[in-house]
């Protein structure tokens, strides 16, 4: 289910005022972040977060077509490296 | 049999059942294609005239998307997810299910046919 309306988008107030800030200074620092269950906003566009997977921040650049989603979704927390394979072991 | 857009030859069945026959056109829409251009939902299809044909094939193209451009709306929507590499793009690539469903078992319509490992629980079974 979706969340409803009345809330508005969960966006991460100090994270967002990171963002402002640079926007001010004109500067484009990656920021490192561990909120992934922020929203991504239009003011975010350009920007690079440094999101936490749970080990390492992975580096996000947002672009336009993120909006919407949420950081986390661009930083995936499990690693598949496939199964067995032969004489591998 | 009546063509309707092209390449869909709905068959002789009761009209709001054959206009399923359309990708993008379900029960909900059928009925209420055949309530907007005056036709009895329960005539067979076959039946239809030509101008009927083409009330229906007007609003369908007015205001509905259906057939390919549907088609083309979900195709670009996922490529959208796929290009911006998130989560659900990345499950869409690799052929998993992408709303969080197991995978330990089942999932079978999107991993496809079953590829049996040797040693893995059930094997036994099998033979």
């Amino acid at each position: 289910m979706s969340r409803s309306l009345k809330k508005g988008p969960f966006v991460n107030f100090k994270l967002f005022r990171k963002v402002q800030l640079q926007d001010e200074a004109g500067t484009k620092e990656p920021i490192k972040t561990w909120a992934r269950a922020c929203t991504i906003v239009p003011e975010f566009v350009g920007h690079t977060f440094l999101v936490h997977n749970g080990k390492i921040h992975v580096k996000v650049f947002v672009t336009e077509d993120m909006v919407g989603h949420k950081l986390g979704e661009f930083a995936p927390t499990r690693i598949f490296r496939g199964h067995g394979g032969k004489g591998k072991r | 049999m009546p063509r309707l857009l092209g390449v869909d030859i709905p068959n002789d069945k009761p009209t709001h059942i054959s206009l399923r026959y359309l990708y993008g056109v379900g029960d909900k829409i059928a009925r209420d294609l055949c309530h907007k251009a005056g036709i009895d939902p329960l005539r067979k299809a076959r039946d239809l005239a030509d101008d009927e044909l083409s009330r229906l094939a007007a609003l369908l193209e007015r205001d509905y998307v259906v057939e390919g451009p549907l088609r083309r709306q979900v195709a670009q929507n996922v490529n959208r997810l796929r290009d911006i590499r998130c989560y659900r793009g990345i499950r869409h690539r690799l052929g998993l299910p992408v709303r969080g469903q197991r995978t330990r078992t089942n999932a079978r319509t999107r991993k496809g046919p079953k590829k049996t490992v040797a040693g893995k629980k059930g094997v036994k079974d099998l033979r």
